[in-house]
Parts: C-alpha cells; structure tokens; sequence
C-alpha cells in the first residue's frame, strides 16, 4: 500500500513536470468556514527544484494513461513506460495533508486522457468538489481543462477551480497539426471562449446579486512549447498577444521544448533546451503585460527574432535611440519605464521622489535603478556634458563589456567588419 | 551632538523621539543600552521608556502617515538592525519636520533606508510562510522550529491562523527563543526552553513524540521534490539564489 503510493506519485508527478505554470496568486478565496486553507492575494513558492523552478501546488496527473498520441507529450500513447493511475481520495489525501504539513498552495491536476474528455473531466471533477464540499479545503486549486469535455462539465468545475487552463501545446496551428494531428487550436479556444464568457457573465451577476459564487477567480492561462517547431519569436509573441486579448488570459506560459522521444520531426534527445530563447520570451511577455510595449514595437517583419546577447527591452532601446536620452527629472512614467536597466518599482520611485528636487546620480544609484546600463539613456541633475552621440553599436558594445551574462560564459566582442 | 540610550524596544525608540524634541535636541545618536560603551568626551541622556510619550509620538506619526507606511515603520524595527534605529529616528523626525507627503521622498536617505530594510524584513517574512515545515506530533499538534535573520514572528501569525483554522499548531523562533501557539481559538506567544535538547542543525522531533504517519507524509514530499527535478534543465545556480543554503535546515525535502 505505502509502496504503491509512492510509485504512483513518483510516475504521476513526472509525467505533470512539463506544464510549467506554477503560480498561486491572485485567487480571493478566503477561509470562511473555518476550514483548511486559504487563497487570498499573494502566491508562495514553497520550495525550488533544482533547475530552479518554484514548486508551489502538487503538480501531478490523475492518470498517465492517454488515447493521444502527440509526439512531443511523455505520456502518449505508443510510448513505452510504466503507467499509474490515482484513486478520487488518494488525490484528496495527499493534498490534505501536504498543505497541513504547509508543503503547498495546493493542487495543480492535470490528466491523460483515459477513455474520453468527458469521462476524465468527470473525475477530475469529483475531486475538486470532495476537496471544497467534503474537506472544507480553501488552497488553491489549478485545473486543467480536458479538450472534448462537454460545456456542463467545465461550467460546474469552474466553480471549485481558483484557476483553468488549457495548452495550445504549439505556437501555430501548423505546428500543432505536424506533432499532434488529432488536435487543433480550434479545440483549445473553444473552452477557453466558454470559461471566458462565464467569468464575464458571473461577474456582471456579482454586480447585482451578492450571492453570485465564486467562478474561476485567478483566471484561465495556456501554455506553449518552444523550440520543438521551427516558428519565429514574432510568430509566437503573436499568438500570445492575440489569445492576452481574447480571452483575458492571466497568463501565457512558454516551455523550452526538452527532447524526450526519438522522433525525426522533433531536436535530437541530449540536445539543449533552448533556455535563453524561453528566457527572451518571458521578458518580452514581460514587456507587453507591465511595462506599456505593444508586441509589434518589438517584433515585426524587420525583427523576426529575438537578440540572444542582450534584452528585448536594450534590443528596442537601441533601435530606437531618436527616442532618448529620456531626462529623468521631466519625462512621463510611461517613458522613464522604457529605459532600459530601470524597472517597474524604481520608475515609481523616481516619480514620486522627484516632486522633492532635481535628482542626481547618486540618488538613481540607491534607488536600485541598474545604473551602467541606463546611463546611456537618460540624463539626470548631475549628468556629464555630452561630447559626441554613440551609436548603436558602440553603446551595445559598452554593455556588454560591463555587464556578466548569465548566459555567456566568456564574453565575445565581436569586431565591427567596417 | 548627544547620545541617547534606549532600552532597545519600540516603545522606548518612540520616548526617544519625544525627548529629543522635548529637549530641543538638534543632532541625536540612538543607540540601544546592550550595545552603548560610555564616552567621557560625548553626553548622553538616558531615555526611560514611557507608554504616554510613546503612544503620542506614534498618534502623531499615524496623523502624517498611512497605514502602510505606519507598517513599513513597524516592520523595519523587527529587523534588529542596531544602524536602522538611527534611521528610523531621523526619518520620523523628518516626517515630523517636514509637510504632509515627505514619505515619498526617495532620494532622502533615511527614508530610503527604512523603505529598503522593509522589503528585507518582508521578504524574510515571505520566506517563514514558504519555507517552514509543520510535521503532526502524536498529540495532533502541527509543529515547526525556525531560525530567521528578523523577529519575524509578529508579522507571521495572522498568515498562518488564517491558514490553519482548523489544526492546533506552534512555530517556535530557536534563536529568540519563543514561540507562537494556536489552539483553534486564538493565536498565543509561548516561551519555554527547550533548545538544549532540540538541534536546529535538524528540522525534526524525536521519532516517539511523532504521529505514525508524518513519516510517510515527509517521504513522500521528498520523493515528490525529487520527481519533480527535470535534470536537463538542471540549474544549481538560480537554485541556491531562490533557497539560500542558510534556509536547508528548515526544509525536509533538503534532508536526505
């Protein structure tokens, strides 16, 4: 029986490691019925792996059985390995009592598909309502939305969800079609449009009825994997961009795509993960959600790509340089935001502190803005005279010299062929 | 320039900034009587802790000060930190001196000061309701011992009452030695020693005084920490910056 239990959990929350999302934050379920848990306001991660991950829910799959066969996925189905599938209560146990022992958030519950979308959503289902109806559980639940699971199901487990989501696995349809042939984009939307809509509907309910309960409070999210297909950062900023606008989406989440099986359409296992890209990604994301950047400013035709040696903020910053530098003491928020080595906290800080007198550099410097880095951008009470403008390049060139990439083990300096 | 010797708590930093305007002082050095070395060349004036003195300093604050500054203030005091009772003397003794919004004066050192060491106090906090581990004693008690850099307590308790209704548990500070306890009711500050037989090198209690099944809740938990790694991506660099080593003790699934 031990055994058992710990077989399953080790085959189960393998199978569950590649969905990336692990936020547990912008929930507002309270602890009211003096129950176990409590999901208000910020997340918590509770431990990190060791690539660095945060570990904030059980992230496990109810079962690694699948009827699909998707070349990039662990547990499809003409893959050779061991398979395990939970019981309703063994799920209700260990969330139970990993949350007393204030292991986690909560649950994140992913499945394969056994039999059908309905008869899987079905069980996930069932526990979720023991957990909140039974066990008077307030953590936070993550559930992931199974694709061909009837309107009616996914409704009723809105209502116990802190969060859905559902992946869209590849950035375009057409690289969906060439490692999955049995899904499609078309079969993501439709959930995320229904959840979408009911969390509309329930909150215009809220307005009038106090009453209303809670549905899907954190929002839906989806995820996509990178580097497995050969689209372009513009194709998959894109597809992000637009699902951010229809649907609301909390999040986008981008997965490196790590070689699991021997399949020609896919990079060779032992070949890297594309780390930096995903990490290029994010920032963009970044960039589009907090910092005021339209996705087209900083990919387009012209810019397919990302720059892999230095920022999508810096990347903009010198292609753009007609727009600095930005005088600290004068210019709006919204510009001093986009100077690169400044962030979100700092770029507030500044506002308010300098209602109380011209700033200088020193100022800047306490107030944590990354000073090497923005000094080409800005000027200030103090700032030096300046003799001649740098271009691009040059100040490219500076920075990195400055700088230690995490990434660049020995810095290249590439010489300018003119 | 004069020193004023303090008995080290809030209540006695307030008196202080009531005597110094009390006394007219123009420059003050605070310093906590643990830490003051007597000075034949410099003055000094020995602050006596008052409860009126100090609740009228903190009305007055509160009066130039929203609530989540007044936290700010508070929270940076749970540091300790001998240099920021400095600051937070001279910072509300510049908010006392100057009109209605010098809190947002970033580019004044004090204020700076006091804001910075908030978000260290906050994020130690932030850290204790991550990263401490209950495990259940035979008696249905949730326990855990923790070691942080701030008193940290205080700000702790709310989190994990709120949390953990419906369990009786008790997270005890090793280092200042005391502890919190709920009993389904409220939450109460306990003091008792017993750090001379517990060993902070190791999160856990004896075998005996443990629930029969914390054993397999703790493996299980390790077994799931491991199976969640993905070697591939592996990373002991952003690892250690997220869980500082000084943090390992706390944590089971560090614990092989």
């Amino acid at each position: 029986m031990f055994d058992r239990i710990r077989e399953k959990l080790e085959i189960l929350a393998d199978a569950a490691k590649y969905d990336v999302s692990c936020s547990s934050s912008g929930s507002n379920r309270k602890n009211l019925n003096k129950g176990l848990g409590d999901a208000e306001g910020m997340g918590i991660c509770h431990t990190y792996t060791e690539d660095g991950r945060c570990v904030s829910l059980l992230k496990i799959l109810l079962t690694n059985h699948c009827i699909y066969d998707c070349a990039f996925c662990v547990s499809r189905r003409s893959n050779d390995i061991k398979r395990a599938a939970f019981t309703v209560d063994e799920v209700v146990e260990l969330t139970m009592n990993f949350y007393r022992r204030n292991y986690i958030e909560g649950l994140f519950l992913s499945s394969g598909i056994f039999k059908d979308g309905d008869y899987t959503m079905e069980r996930l289902l069932r526990i979720v309502k023991k957990l909140r109806v039974e066990e008077k559980f307030n953590g936070y639940i993550h559930l992931k939305t199974i694709p061909g699971a009837s309107p009616e199901l996914l409704k009723e487990a809105g209502l116990y969800a802190d969060r859905m989501s559902i992946n869209l696995e590849m950035p375009t349809e057409l690289g969906l079609k060439l490692l999955a042939p049995e899904k499609s984009h078309e079969d993501v939307k439709r959930p995320l449009d229904l959840i979408h809509k009911s969390i509309i509907q329930l909150k215009d309910e809220k307005a009038l009825i106090k009453s209303t309960p809670k549905f899907v409070p954190a929002g839906q999210s989806t995820q996509m994997v990178i580097g497995a297909t050969p689209e372009s950062d513009k194709e998959i900023m894109h597809t992000a961009d637009k699902f951010y606008k229809d649907y609301s989406l909390k999040r986008v989440y981008y997965s490196g795509y790590i070689p699991i099986s021997h399949d020609n359409r896919l990079p060779v296992i032992g070949s890297q993960p594309p780390l930096i890209r995903e990490n290029r990604l994010y920032q963009t994301d970044w960039l589009m959600r907090f910092y005021g950047f339209d996705v087209k400013e900083i990919l387009n035709d012209a810019n397919p790509n990302l720059d892999v040696d230095i920022d999508p903020k810096l990347s903009w910053a010198l292609r753009n340089l007609d727009q600095f530098p930005v005088d600290i003491n004068t210019a709006e928020y919204q510009m001093i935001l986009r100077v690169p080595g400044i962030g979100v906290g700092s770029a507030k800080k500044i506002v308010q502190a300098r209602q109380f007198g011209n700033l200088r550099m020193d100022q800047l410097k306490k107030i944590g803005i990354s000073f090497n880095r923005a000094k080409h951008f800005i000027r200030y009470a103090d700032s030096p005279i300046k003799l001649n403008d740098f271009e691009a390049g040059h100040i490219k060139g500076i920075i990195l010299s400055e700088s230690k990439s995490k990434y660049l083990k020995t810095p290249v300096n590439q010489l300018s062929l003119f | 320039m004069e020193i004023y010797v303090f008995d080290g708590a809030l209540e006695g930093l307030l008196t202080a900034i009531f005597d110094s305007y009390e006394r007219k002082a123009m420059q003050v050095n605070v310093v906590s009587s643990d830490r003051y070395l007597p000075d034949v060349f410099q003055e000094s004036h020995l602050v006596i802790s008052s409860d009126n003195k100090a609740n009228r300093v903190w009305k007055g604050l509160r009066k130039k000060l929203d609530t989540d500054w007044m936290k700010k203030f508070y929270n940076s005091f749970l540091s300790e930190q001998p240099d920021l009772f400095q600051d937070l003397f001279d910072f509300a003794r510049y908010i006392f001196d100057n009109p209605a919004g010098a809190e947002t004066n970033f580019g004044n050192n004090c204020v700076l000061s006091v804001s910075q060491m908030e978000r260290k106090v906050h994020r130690e906090k932030h850290r204790m309701e991550a990263f401490i581990r209950f495990q259940q004693t035979a008696d249905g008690i949730f326990y855990a011992h923790i070691e942080p850099d701030y008193n940290v307590l205080p700000l702790i308790s709310d989190h994990f009452r709120k949390r953990y209704a419906d369990q009786k548990w008790i997270i005890f500070d090793l280092k200042r030695k005391y502890g919190l306890f709920f009993d389904l009711e409220k939450v109460e500050e306990i003091t008792f020693d017993f750090t001379a037989e517990m060993s902070s090198n190791l999160n856990t209690l004896p075998a005996q005084v443990l629930d029969p099944k914390e054993e397999l809740y703790s493996l299980l938990w390790k077994d799931y920490f491991r199976s969640t790694n993905i070697p591939a991506r592996k990373n002991m660099k952003l690892h250690i910056q997220h869980v500082p080593k000084r943090y390992w003790k706390y944590l089971s699934e560090k614990q092989m």
